[in-house]
Protein backbone atom coordinates (compact mmCIF):
# COMPACT_ATOMS: atom_id res chain seq x y z
CA UNK A 1 0.00 0.00 0.00
CA UNK A 2 1.16 3.54 -0.82
CA UNK A 3 0.47 6.72 1.12
CA UNK A 4 -3.05 7.94 0.36
CA UNK A 5 -3.48 11.19 -1.55
CA UNK A 6 -4.07 13.95 1.02
CA UNK A 7 -7.41 15.76 1.03
CA UNK A 8 -6.54 18.93 2.94
CA UNK A 9 -3.85 20.80 4.88
CA UNK A 10 -3.60 18.37 7.83
CA UNK A 11 -3.36 15.14 5.83
CA UNK A 12 -1.03 17.04 3.47
CA UNK A 13 1.22 17.93 6.36
CA UNK A 14 1.09 14.38 7.73
CA UNK A 15 2.21 13.03 4.36
CA UNK A 16 5.02 15.59 4.19
CA UNK A 17 6.22 14.56 7.66
CA UNK A 18 6.07 10.91 6.67
CA UNK A 19 8.40 11.36 3.75
CA UNK A 20 10.60 13.91 5.52
CA UNK A 21 9.58 16.78 3.23
CA UNK A 22 8.99 19.13 6.13
CA UNK A 23 9.27 19.44 9.89
CA UNK A 24 6.54 20.73 12.14
CA UNK A 25 8.81 23.46 13.46
CA UNK A 26 8.97 25.00 9.98
CA UNK A 27 5.51 24.08 8.70
CA UNK A 28 2.53 26.35 9.08
CA UNK A 29 0.11 24.76 11.47
CA UNK A 30 -3.18 24.15 9.69
CA UNK A 31 -6.21 25.79 11.27
CA UNK A 32 -8.72 23.25 12.45
CA UNK A 33 -12.05 24.38 13.80
CA UNK A 34 -15.23 22.43 14.21
CA UNK A 35 -15.87 18.71 14.36
CA UNK A 36 -12.92 16.32 14.04
CA UNK A 37 -15.31 13.40 13.55
CA UNK A 38 -16.71 15.01 10.40
CA UNK A 39 -13.39 16.31 9.10
CA UNK A 40 -12.06 13.92 6.46
CA UNK A 41 -8.78 15.78 6.33
CA UNK A 42 -7.94 15.22 10.01
CA UNK A 43 -9.34 11.68 10.07
CA UNK A 44 -7.27 10.71 7.05
CA UNK A 45 -4.15 12.19 8.66
CA UNK A 46 -4.86 10.21 11.82
CA UNK A 47 -5.55 7.01 9.89
CA UNK A 48 -2.25 7.44 8.03
CA UNK A 49 -0.33 7.98 11.27
CA UNK A 50 -1.92 4.92 12.91
CA UNK A 51 -1.32 2.79 9.86
CA UNK A 52 2.41 2.86 10.59
CA UNK A 53 1.58 0.60 13.59
CA UNK A 54 -0.31 -1.86 11.36
CA UNK A 55 0.74 -2.73 7.79
CA UNK A 56 2.65 0.47 6.96
CA UNK A 57 3.25 2.01 3.54
CA UNK A 58 5.69 0.91 0.85
CA UNK A 59 6.77 4.54 0.32
CA UNK A 60 7.28 5.44 4.02
CA UNK A 61 10.29 4.40 6.10
CA UNK A 62 9.12 2.14 8.97
CA UNK A 63 11.03 4.31 11.47
CA UNK A 64 8.42 7.04 10.98
CA UNK A 65 6.19 5.05 13.34
CA UNK A 66 8.19 6.55 16.21
CA UNK A 67 9.11 9.84 14.55
CA UNK A 68 8.48 12.66 17.02
CA UNK A 69 7.19 15.00 14.33
CA UNK A 70 4.63 12.44 13.15
CA UNK A 71 3.67 11.60 16.72
CA UNK A 72 3.36 15.29 17.56
CA UNK A 73 0.84 15.99 14.82
CA UNK A 74 -0.96 12.74 15.63
CA UNK A 75 -1.23 13.75 19.30
CA UNK A 76 -2.77 17.12 18.39
CA UNK A 77 -5.50 15.46 16.32
CA UNK A 78 -6.03 12.79 18.98
CA UNK A 79 -6.53 15.40 21.72
CA UNK A 80 -9.25 17.14 19.69
CA UNK A 81 -10.83 13.81 18.70
CA UNK A 82 -10.99 12.58 22.29
CA UNK A 83 -12.40 15.89 23.52
CA UNK A 84 -15.17 15.71 20.93
CA UNK A 85 -15.93 12.06 21.73
CA UNK A 86 -16.28 12.88 25.43
CA UNK A 87 -18.53 15.79 24.62
CA UNK A 88 -20.89 13.92 22.27
CA UNK A 89 -21.25 10.91 24.61
CA UNK A 90 -21.75 12.89 27.84
CA UNK A 91 -25.53 12.42 27.82
CA UNK A 92 -25.24 8.68 27.50
CA UNK A 93 -22.40 8.12 29.98
CA UNK A 94 -24.17 10.32 32.53
CA UNK A 95 -27.24 8.05 32.58
CA UNK A 96 -25.35 4.97 33.74
CA UNK A 97 -26.08 3.52 37.17
CA UNK A 98 -23.17 2.51 39.40
CA UNK A 99 -24.76 -0.50 41.08
CA UNK A 100 -25.60 -2.71 38.07
CA UNK A 101 -23.06 -5.42 37.22
CA UNK A 102 -20.96 -3.99 34.38
CA UNK A 103 -21.65 -6.81 31.89
CA UNK A 104 -25.41 -6.30 32.24
CA UNK A 105 -24.96 -2.55 32.06
CA UNK A 106 -23.09 -2.76 28.77
CA UNK A 107 -25.56 -5.18 27.20
CA UNK A 108 -28.44 -2.97 28.40
CA UNK A 109 -26.80 0.09 26.84
CA UNK A 110 -26.68 -1.68 23.49
CA UNK A 111 -30.18 -3.18 23.81
CA UNK A 112 -31.65 0.21 24.73
CA UNK A 113 -29.93 1.92 21.81
CA UNK A 114 -32.32 3.03 19.10
CA UNK A 115 -30.10 2.97 16.04
CA UNK A 116 -30.98 4.49 12.67
CA UNK A 117 -32.23 1.12 11.36
CA UNK A 118 -29.45 0.74 8.82
CA UNK A 119 -29.44 -3.06 8.96
CA UNK A 120 -33.25 -3.22 8.64
CA UNK A 121 -32.94 -1.12 5.49
CA UNK A 122 -30.15 -3.30 4.11
CA UNK A 123 -32.27 -6.38 4.71
CA UNK A 124 -35.47 -5.17 3.06
CA UNK A 125 -34.91 -2.18 0.80
CA UNK A 126 -31.30 -1.52 -0.21
CA UNK A 127 -30.34 -1.68 -3.87
CA UNK A 128 -27.24 -3.65 -4.89
CA UNK A 129 -25.35 -0.38 -5.32
CA UNK A 130 -26.33 0.79 -1.82
CA UNK A 131 -25.24 -2.56 -0.37
CA UNK A 132 -21.89 -2.16 -2.14
CA UNK A 133 -21.61 1.37 -0.78
CA UNK A 134 -22.14 0.04 2.76
CA UNK A 135 -19.54 -2.72 2.29
CA UNK A 136 -17.06 -0.22 0.87
CA UNK A 137 -17.49 2.26 3.75
CA UNK A 138 -17.03 -0.54 6.32
CA UNK A 139 -13.98 -1.98 4.55
CA UNK A 140 -11.63 0.44 6.30
CA UNK A 141 -12.31 -1.09 9.70
CA UNK A 142 -13.23 -4.65 8.68
CA UNK A 143 -10.07 -5.40 6.71
CA UNK A 144 -8.16 -4.91 9.96
CA UNK A 145 -10.90 -6.34 12.12
CA UNK A 146 -9.61 -7.31 15.60
CA UNK A 147 -6.13 -5.90 14.98
CA UNK A 148 -6.60 -2.81 17.18
CA UNK A 149 -7.84 -5.02 20.04
CA UNK A 150 -4.69 -7.13 19.83
CA UNK A 151 -2.83 -4.07 21.12
CA UNK A 152 -5.04 -4.25 24.23
CA UNK A 153 -3.93 -7.76 25.21
CA UNK A 154 -0.57 -6.90 26.80
CA UNK A 155 -2.28 -4.13 28.79
CA UNK A 156 -4.49 -6.66 30.62
CA UNK A 157 -4.01 -9.27 33.31
CA UNK A 158 -5.68 -12.47 34.47
CA UNK A 159 -9.28 -13.26 33.57
CA UNK A 160 -9.79 -10.23 31.29
CA UNK A 161 -6.71 -11.18 29.27
CA UNK A 162 -7.77 -14.83 28.96
CA UNK A 163 -11.25 -13.81 27.80
CA UNK A 164 -10.00 -11.32 25.21
CA UNK A 165 -7.48 -13.86 23.88
CA UNK A 166 -10.28 -16.40 23.53
CA UNK A 167 -12.29 -13.99 21.36
CA UNK A 168 -9.25 -12.98 19.33
CA UNK A 169 -8.43 -16.61 18.58
CA UNK A 170 -11.90 -16.96 17.09
CA UNK A 171 -11.61 -13.65 15.17
CA UNK A 172 -8.28 -14.78 13.77
CA UNK A 173 -9.80 -17.95 12.33
CA UNK A 174 -9.49 -20.41 15.26
CA UNK A 175 -6.48 -22.04 13.63
CA UNK A 176 -7.84 -21.94 10.07
CA UNK A 177 -6.44 -19.37 7.65
CA UNK A 178 -9.58 -19.39 5.53
CA UNK A 179 -11.62 -18.39 8.58
CA UNK A 180 -9.57 -15.29 9.40
CA UNK A 181 -12.36 -12.73 9.63
CA UNK A 182 -10.38 -10.06 7.78
CA UNK A 183 -9.91 -12.44 4.87
CA UNK A 184 -13.58 -13.41 4.95
CA UNK A 185 -14.45 -9.72 4.60
CA UNK A 186 -12.04 -9.42 1.67
CA UNK A 187 -13.84 -12.36 0.03
CA UNK A 188 -17.15 -10.55 0.56
CA UNK A 189 -15.80 -7.46 -1.19
CA UNK A 190 -14.50 -9.52 -4.06
CA UNK A 191 -17.77 -11.45 -4.39
CA UNK A 192 -19.75 -8.23 -4.90
CA UNK A 193 -17.24 -6.79 -7.37
CA UNK A 194 -15.32 -4.48 -5.05
CA UNK A 195 -11.56 -4.21 -4.53
CA UNK A 196 -10.57 -6.54 -1.65
CA UNK A 197 -7.16 -4.94 -1.12
CA UNK A 198 -6.33 -3.49 2.26
CA UNK A 199 -6.78 0.28 2.20
CA UNK A 200 -8.19 0.32 -1.35
CA UNK A 201 -11.00 2.71 -0.44
CA UNK A 202 -9.31 4.92 2.13
CA UNK A 203 -9.40 7.90 -0.24
CA UNK A 204 -13.13 7.46 -0.89
CA UNK A 205 -14.79 6.64 2.43
CA UNK A 206 -16.36 9.30 4.63
CA UNK A 207 -14.84 11.04 7.64
CA UNK A 208 -17.20 9.11 9.92
CA UNK A 209 -16.05 5.78 8.45
CA UNK A 210 -12.44 6.77 9.06
CA UNK A 211 -13.32 7.96 12.58
CA UNK A 212 -15.03 4.62 13.29
CA UNK A 213 -11.77 2.84 12.47
CA UNK A 214 -9.54 5.45 14.13
CA UNK A 215 -11.35 5.39 17.46
CA UNK A 216 -10.27 1.77 17.98
CA UNK A 217 -6.62 2.67 17.40
CA UNK A 218 -6.93 5.75 19.61
CA UNK A 219 -8.15 3.60 22.51
CA UNK A 220 -5.89 0.60 21.88
CA UNK A 221 -2.62 2.46 21.35
CA UNK A 222 -2.91 4.50 24.57
CA UNK A 223 -2.52 2.64 27.84
CA UNK A 224 -4.54 5.39 29.55
CA UNK A 225 -7.53 4.60 27.32
CA UNK A 226 -7.45 0.79 27.58
CA UNK A 227 -10.72 0.74 29.55
CA UNK A 228 -12.42 2.71 26.78
CA UNK A 229 -10.96 0.27 24.24
CA UNK A 230 -12.52 -2.66 26.06
CA UNK A 231 -15.89 -0.95 26.42
CA UNK A 232 -15.88 -0.01 22.74
CA UNK A 233 -15.07 -3.60 21.81
CA UNK A 234 -17.88 -5.03 23.98
CA UNK A 235 -20.48 -2.63 22.54
CA UNK A 236 -19.20 -3.24 19.02
CA UNK A 237 -19.52 -7.01 19.40
CA UNK A 238 -22.89 -6.74 21.12
CA UNK A 239 -24.33 -4.64 18.31
CA UNK A 240 -23.22 -7.07 15.62
CA UNK A 241 -25.06 -10.40 15.68
CA UNK A 242 -28.59 -9.14 14.91
CA UNK A 243 -27.45 -6.66 12.21
CA UNK A 244 -25.23 -9.38 10.69
CA UNK A 245 -28.26 -11.63 10.35
CA UNK A 246 -30.18 -8.86 8.58
CA UNK A 247 -27.29 -8.00 6.26
CA UNK A 248 -26.84 -11.66 5.32
CA UNK A 249 -30.58 -11.75 4.50
CA UNK A 250 -30.23 -8.56 2.43
CA UNK A 251 -27.36 -10.04 0.41
CA UNK A 252 -29.49 -13.11 -0.20
CA UNK A 253 -32.49 -10.99 -1.26
CA UNK A 254 -30.28 -9.14 -3.75
CA UNK A 255 -29.02 -12.50 -5.02
CA UNK A 256 -25.46 -11.39 -4.53
CA UNK A 257 -22.92 -14.23 -4.62
CA UNK A 258 -23.29 -16.69 -1.71
CA UNK A 259 -19.64 -16.07 -0.74
CA UNK A 260 -20.64 -12.49 0.04
CA UNK A 261 -22.92 -13.55 2.87
CA UNK A 262 -20.47 -15.97 4.51
CA UNK A 263 -18.79 -13.23 6.52
CA UNK A 264 -22.10 -12.02 7.98
CA UNK A 265 -23.39 -15.55 8.55
CA UNK A 266 -20.26 -16.29 10.54
CA UNK A 267 -20.80 -13.16 12.64
CA UNK A 268 -24.34 -14.08 13.72
CA UNK A 269 -23.07 -17.03 15.72
CA UNK A 270 -19.59 -15.73 16.51
CA UNK A 271 -20.79 -12.43 17.92
CA UNK A 272 -23.55 -14.04 19.97
CA UNK A 273 -20.65 -15.63 21.83
CA UNK A 274 -18.33 -12.65 21.72
CA UNK A 275 -20.84 -10.17 23.08
CA UNK A 276 -21.33 -12.24 26.22
CA UNK A 277 -17.63 -12.92 26.72
CA UNK A 278 -16.60 -9.33 25.92
CA UNK A 279 -19.17 -7.68 28.19
CA UNK A 280 -19.08 -10.07 31.14
CA UNK A 281 -15.64 -11.68 31.12
CA UNK A 282 -13.41 -9.08 29.48
CA UNK A 283 -14.98 -5.86 30.76
CA UNK A 284 -16.49 -7.35 33.93
CA UNK A 285 -13.17 -8.85 35.07
CA UNK A 286 -11.24 -5.75 34.07
CA UNK A 287 -13.46 -3.43 36.09
CA UNK A 288 -13.46 -5.81 39.07
CA UNK A 289 -9.69 -5.24 39.19
CA UNK A 290 -9.83 -1.55 38.23
CA UNK A 291 -12.94 -0.06 39.83
CA UNK A 292 -11.88 3.49 38.99
CA UNK A 293 -11.92 2.67 35.26
CA UNK A 294 -15.58 1.64 35.13
CA UNK A 295 -16.57 5.00 33.67
CA UNK A 296 -13.90 4.67 30.96
CA UNK A 297 -15.38 1.35 29.87
CA UNK A 298 -18.83 2.95 29.67
CA UNK A 299 -17.33 5.87 27.72
CA UNK A 300 -15.80 3.50 25.16
CA UNK A 301 -19.09 1.66 24.73
CA UNK A 302 -20.92 4.97 24.27
CA UNK A 303 -18.41 5.96 21.55
CA UNK A 304 -19.07 2.73 19.64
CA UNK A 305 -22.83 3.29 19.76
CA UNK A 306 -22.50 6.95 18.84
CA UNK A 307 -20.28 6.36 15.81
CA UNK A 308 -22.35 3.41 14.63
CA UNK A 309 -25.46 5.59 14.73
CA UNK A 310 -23.69 8.48 12.98
CA UNK A 311 -22.48 6.19 10.24
CA UNK A 312 -25.92 4.61 9.80
CA UNK A 313 -27.63 7.98 9.58
CA UNK A 314 -25.03 9.23 7.12
CA UNK A 315 -25.53 6.28 4.76
CA UNK A 316 -29.33 6.34 4.94
CA UNK A 317 -29.36 10.09 4.21
CA UNK A 318 -26.89 9.69 1.36
CA UNK A 319 -29.03 7.02 -0.28
CA UNK A 320 -32.22 9.00 0.35
CA UNK A 321 -30.81 12.07 -1.39
CA UNK A 322 -29.51 9.86 -4.22
CA UNK A 323 -33.05 8.57 -4.75
CA UNK A 324 -34.46 12.10 -4.75
CA UNK A 325 -31.91 13.14 -7.38
CA UNK A 326 -32.76 10.10 -9.48
CA UNK A 327 -36.45 11.00 -9.31
CA UNK A 328 -35.71 14.61 -10.25
CA UNK A 329 -33.62 13.74 -13.28
CA UNK B 1 -6.65 -27.10 27.82
CA UNK B 2 -8.43 -29.92 29.66
CA UNK B 3 -11.08 -32.14 28.12
CA UNK B 4 -13.67 -30.89 30.59
CA UNK B 5 -16.72 -29.30 29.07
CA UNK B 6 -17.65 -26.10 30.89
CA UNK B 7 -21.14 -24.67 30.77
CA UNK B 8 -22.23 -21.22 31.91
CA UNK B 9 -25.70 -19.70 31.54
CA UNK B 10 -25.78 -15.94 30.87
CA UNK B 11 -28.63 -14.00 32.52
CA UNK B 12 -31.35 -13.34 29.89
CA UNK B 13 -29.03 -14.78 27.27
CA UNK B 14 -27.56 -17.96 25.87
CA UNK B 15 -25.61 -20.73 27.59
CA UNK B 16 -21.88 -20.54 26.89
CA UNK B 17 -20.26 -23.93 26.32
CA UNK B 18 -16.50 -24.35 26.28
CA UNK B 19 -14.46 -27.43 25.43
CA UNK B 20 -17.16 -29.42 23.60
CA UNK B 21 -16.62 -31.04 20.19
CA UNK B 22 -20.25 -31.51 19.22
CA UNK B 23 -23.75 -30.90 20.49
CA UNK B 24 -26.64 -33.34 20.03
CA UNK B 25 -30.04 -31.63 20.00
CA UNK B 26 -33.43 -32.93 21.18
CA UNK B 27 -34.10 -34.48 17.78
CA UNK B 28 -30.86 -36.44 17.97
CA UNK B 29 -29.11 -34.31 15.35
CA UNK B 30 -25.41 -33.85 15.89
CA UNK B 31 -23.93 -30.35 15.44
CA UNK B 32 -20.15 -30.14 15.10
CA UNK B 33 -18.41 -27.42 17.12
CA UNK B 34 -15.42 -25.70 15.52
CA UNK B 35 -14.99 -22.62 17.69
CA UNK B 36 -13.51 -22.49 21.20
CA UNK B 37 -16.77 -21.28 22.78
CA UNK B 38 -20.30 -21.57 21.50
CA UNK B 39 -23.45 -19.79 22.63
CA UNK B 40 -26.35 -22.24 22.83
CA UNK B 41 -29.84 -20.75 22.49
CA UNK B 42 -31.75 -20.78 25.78
CA UNK B 43 -34.81 -18.73 24.78
CA UNK B 44 -36.06 -21.15 22.11
CA UNK B 45 -36.51 -18.39 19.52
CA UNK B 46 -33.25 -18.61 17.60
CA UNK B 47 -33.53 -19.05 13.85
CA UNK B 48 -30.21 -20.90 13.99
CA UNK B 49 -30.97 -23.36 16.77
CA UNK B 50 -29.19 -24.82 18.61
CA UNK B 51 -26.98 -21.72 18.38
CA UNK B 52 -27.87 -18.29 19.73
CA UNK B 53 -28.51 -15.67 17.03
CA UNK B 54 -29.25 -12.72 19.31
CA UNK B 55 -33.04 -13.00 19.01
CA UNK B 56 -33.42 -13.11 22.82
CA UNK B 57 -32.68 -9.39 22.82
CA UNK B 58 -35.99 -8.73 21.11
CA UNK B 59 -37.83 -10.30 24.07
CA UNK B 60 -38.69 -8.43 27.27
CA UNK B 61 -36.24 -9.03 30.07
CA UNK B 62 -37.31 -10.75 33.25
CA UNK B 63 -38.61 -8.26 35.79
CA UNK B 64 -36.01 -9.43 38.30
CA UNK B 65 -33.24 -9.66 35.65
Amino acid sequence: MLLPTPCGPVSGQMNDLMVGRTTRSTATRPTTDGSVIEDRDQQLALWTAYELSYRGFADVHPDREWDLEVLGLRAEIEARFERELRSVTRDRTGRVADDTPLGDELLDMVAGDEGPRLSAYLRRDATAEEMRDFLRERSIQQLKESDPQSFLLPRLEGAAKVALAEIQYDEYGAGRVQNLHQTMYARTLEAVGLDPQYGAYVEEVSAVSLASANVMSLFALHHRLRGAGLGHFAAFEASSSVPSRRIAAGLQRLEMAPEAGAYFDEHVEADSVHEQVAARDVCGSFVADHLSLRQDVIFGAACALYLDARSGTELLERWESGRLQDQAS
Amino acid sequence: MTDDVRVRPCPDGPVLVRGAHALVDDDGRRHEITRPVVAVCACGKSSRAPWCDGTHKARPRRADG
